[in-house]
């Protein structure tokens, strides 16, 4: 155990090329409902290196799973669309495949673990079934002796005691955790080169979490798998991650090394989000806890502010204007706030942001006036 | 805790003795017979003051949850008594028993759930105060007038607008509706307040602004919190005391700070050794009591330890004989046979088995059927 303490984030850098496994630029997701256009994504770029763990942490809400169904191009449409950006994995963009070509790299070279485990395995089909079900479609030479052999050997890995047996058994035979151990065997069972992984330890129980996550950061060394982590428990992060970006309303609101995110929070929201977390290894003596207050915003039809700024307690003029640019306060670390903004330009982005709205609303007091006019 | 709490008596608000809950399980269609028992409580014994929080923890299926509706009375215990402010609620006639709800009251976990979909707030928040008053069992008989004052004061208090009166719950967020669960609880002025699992259903940010509203309520009212969570930093920071509960039985009970900075059950020191802290450098070197398997099935009645199965430090003793709860210092106590006056780790299997025999015959030629029921 001692052995996997050698913390990812040393091991990792040196196995990661230069070249990013999976590359997200500008990521925008949309959902058309009745209601109106809701933004889940706005806008979301990361990078993914080979064996490298990422974070993705916000609160429900945030953008967090339907970035990643995105990547897999699992975004239920109508109502949802892609509707800009770019998904490069392995040189390709996957939101220009085919869906042809799509299923080569979904479940086989991208894969993906759900929070809850009962509901992601089929009730009715042996665990032997499926397993061999996944590695034959993706692998179109191997016999189904030898699919059954590599799904036994992959419940070995992922610590599944007497493998040879359980693996004729039916999901409702598994407790929570093997079952999501299973989960991990069937994800990687075709050498994924990426693994993600959406709340993978919420449903469990807090030492069945601690052993799932060993698991994971084991395997990752060891397969030398890439894994995207999305998840709202900070410890969970701490302990995983090498990276993480935080989300707000389907945009990324700060990206950082974990080390560096912990120490020096720049976002407001990430510094309210760490403080407000009660720790059991600090004493607090009847504090308060820190709170951040009021709710999430509604992400249908956002006006163009920063989505945080009611909730903000270092909000500014500027903030309920425009959204900020994303501005590198120190290597690798990257927040959108207008804080790190200098004055200058955060005044100029006010006059324009006022220009721009006192011209919609002229051109809203014309179009009535004409439609009136029309009558 | 403030002055007022701390002036009250010192004297146990509510006592909890041997309390067992069992659940048949039935087998056989028509003739239907009993055929074993799922143990969710299984003897547990704790006093809870006036004005403290009795923190219960543990992993699901632990029978945290079972513990405090039995306490409410909402299952009627298998055995052991339940003694509120005087009065014994497990024989308590109908009237007394009301009498007795109305200074205990219950928050769930899910503010989905628990709230009447097809109630308004006013509605929701009112029943209580509607329902003691058609009784008579208010201490003066309140008016309509009155009861909207009251429902207005109590919204105002938890954080609500109190012109939402006449909304129905899918109005409002999670931690709104929470809210709604908390003013509902408190419209009776109740002593106790039993909270299952209150916060977990809710985002981080929103989960503090719940925890300091609970830690308002209970020094401006006096309140008593008997609170559940699997979240073990929630725990520490809310409780005054803490309860550590594993299959059914309390094995850890003590004043919070001891518990987290020395706790003396195997079971307790690795579920606090799992529990993921936020904060990178804490989490790289820390060591992780990383326990094997998962929770045995209640289902069986045990003749030693219930930790035996997963305990790192298990003895041959352990094996059969369950570990009564030792005093390890003032307010702190814990069921292992590791804190016992004789050392047990020498015994070999043989000489503990021998011992258990020889003090169950004791038990049998002394009048006891434990040795019928064993069979």
């Amino acid at each position: 155990m001692n052995k996997n303490k050698t913390m990812p984030a040393a091991a990792h850098t040196e196995n990661s090329t230069d070249t990013a496994l999976l590359d997200v630029k500008d990521l925008k997701t949309y959902f058309l409902t009745d209601a109106g256009i809701v933004k889940a994504v706005d806008g979301v770029s990361f990078t993914l290196h080979e064996g490298e763990t990422l974070g993705l942490v916000g609160e429900s809400g945030s953008g967090k799973s339907v970035t990643n169904l995105s990547i897999m191009r699992l975004i239920p449409s109508p109502p949802g669309k892609i509707v800009g950006g770019e998904i490069v994995f392995e040189g390709q963009d996957i939101l220009k495949l085919p869906e042809k070509e799509l299923r080569k790299i979904r479940g086989n070279k991208v894969s993906m673990i759900f929070q809850d485990p009962m509901t992601s395995l089929n009730p009715f089909l042996k665990i032997s079934t499926q397993m061999v079900e996944t590695i034959m479609l993706h692998n179109k030479d191997v016999s189904k002796k030898e699919a059954l052999e590599r799904s036994i050997e992959m419940l070995k890995l992922v610590g599944i005691p007497s493998a040879e047996k359980r693996i004729f058994s039916y999901p409702h035979q598994f407790s929570g955790g093997m079952r999501q151990r299973v989960m991990i065997a069937m994800a990687l069972s075709c050498n994924a080169k990426v693994l993600i992984a959406d709340e993978p330890t919420t449903a469990l129980d807090v030492t069945i979490q601690a052993q799932i996550l060993e698991l994971i950061k084991d395997l990752s060394v060891k397969l030398k798998t890439a894994v995207i982590i999305i998840t709202h428990d900070l410890g969970v992060v701490a302990g995983m991650c090498d990276k993480v970006c935080v989300m707000y309303a389907g945009r990324i609101v700060e990206k950082a090394d974990t080390d560096d995110l912990y120490a020096s929070p720049s976002h407001p929201y990430t510094e309210g989000l760490i403080m407000s977390v009660p720790r059991m290894d600090v004493a607090h003596k009847n504090d308060r806890l820190f709170s951040i207050e009021g709710q999430p915003p509604n992400v249908i039809d956002l006006p163009p502010c920063c989505p945080f700024h009611p909730r903000c307690h270092k909000d500014m003029e500027v903030c309920r204007h425009a959204y900020p640019p994303t501005v590198g306060v120190g290597s690798g670390h990257e927040v959108s706030c207008w804080l790190y903004v200098d004055e200058a330009q955060r005044n100029l982005a006010l006059e324009k942001a006022l220009a721009d709205e006192q011209h919609a609303a002229a051109d809203a007091v014309q179009t009535n006036a004409r439609k009136e006019a029309a009558k | 805790m403030s002055d007022a709490t701390a002036m009250k008596e010192r004297q146990p608000l509510l006592v909890v003795k041997d309390l067992k809950q069992h659940f048949p399980i039935d087998a056989g269609l028509v003739f239907k017979k009993q055929v074993g028992a799922i143990r969710a409580v299984d003897g547990i014994s704790f006093s809870v003051n006036a004005g403290e929080t009795l923190g219960i923890v543990g992993e699901s299926g632990c029978g945290k949850s079972t513990s405090i509706r039995s306490i409410a009375q909402l299952y009627k215990p298998t055995s052991g008594s339940i003694v509120f402010n005087g009065t014994e609620l497990t024989t308590a006639s109908e009237k007394d028993l009301l009498l007795a709800r109305r200074d205990i009251q219950m928050i769930f976990q899910d503010p989905y759930a628990s709230l009447d979909p097809r109630m308004t707030v006013r509605s929701i928040i009112s029943e209580p105060l509607v329902i003691y008053n058609k009784r008579g069992l208010l201490d003066k008989p309140m008016s309509a007038i009155d009861i909207e004052t009251r429902v207005e004061e109590l919204m105002e208090r938890v954080g609500l607008n109190k012109a939402f009166k006449n909304r129905y719950p899918h109005e409002f967020s999670g931690g709104q509706r929470q809210r709604i669960g908390i003013a509902r609880a408190l419209a009776l002025s109740p002593k106790i307040i039993l909270a299952d699992e209150p916060v977990s259903a809710l985002d981080v940010s929103i989960q503090a602004q719940i925890l300091n509203l609970l830690t308002d309520l209970q020094k401006e009212m006096g309140l008593t919190y008997l609170f559940i969570a699997h979240d073990l930093a929630v725990i520490e920071y809310i409780s005054t005391r803490v309860a550590v509960m594993y299959l059914g039985k309390i094995v850890e009970l003590s004043k919070a700070e001891d518990l987290y900075m020395k706790p003396m059950h195997p079971y307790t020191r690795a579920l606090l050794s799992a529990a993921p802290i936020p904060d990178p450098k804490v989490e790289r070197t820390r060591q992780r009591i990383i326990l094997s398997g998962d929770v045995p099935s209640p289902d069986k009645e045990r003749t030693g330890c219930y930790f035996y199965d997963r305990c790192p430090n298990k003895m041959p003793w352990c094996s059969c004989h369950i570990p009564p709860m030792f005093k390890i210092s003032e307010g702190h106590e814990c069921a292992c046979w590791l804190y016992d006056s004789t050392d047990h780790a020498g015994q070999s299997m043989e000489e503990a088995e021998a011992d258990a025999l020889a003090s169950l015959r004791a038990k049998e030629t002394a009048g006891s059927d434990i040795g019928a029921e064993r069979k």
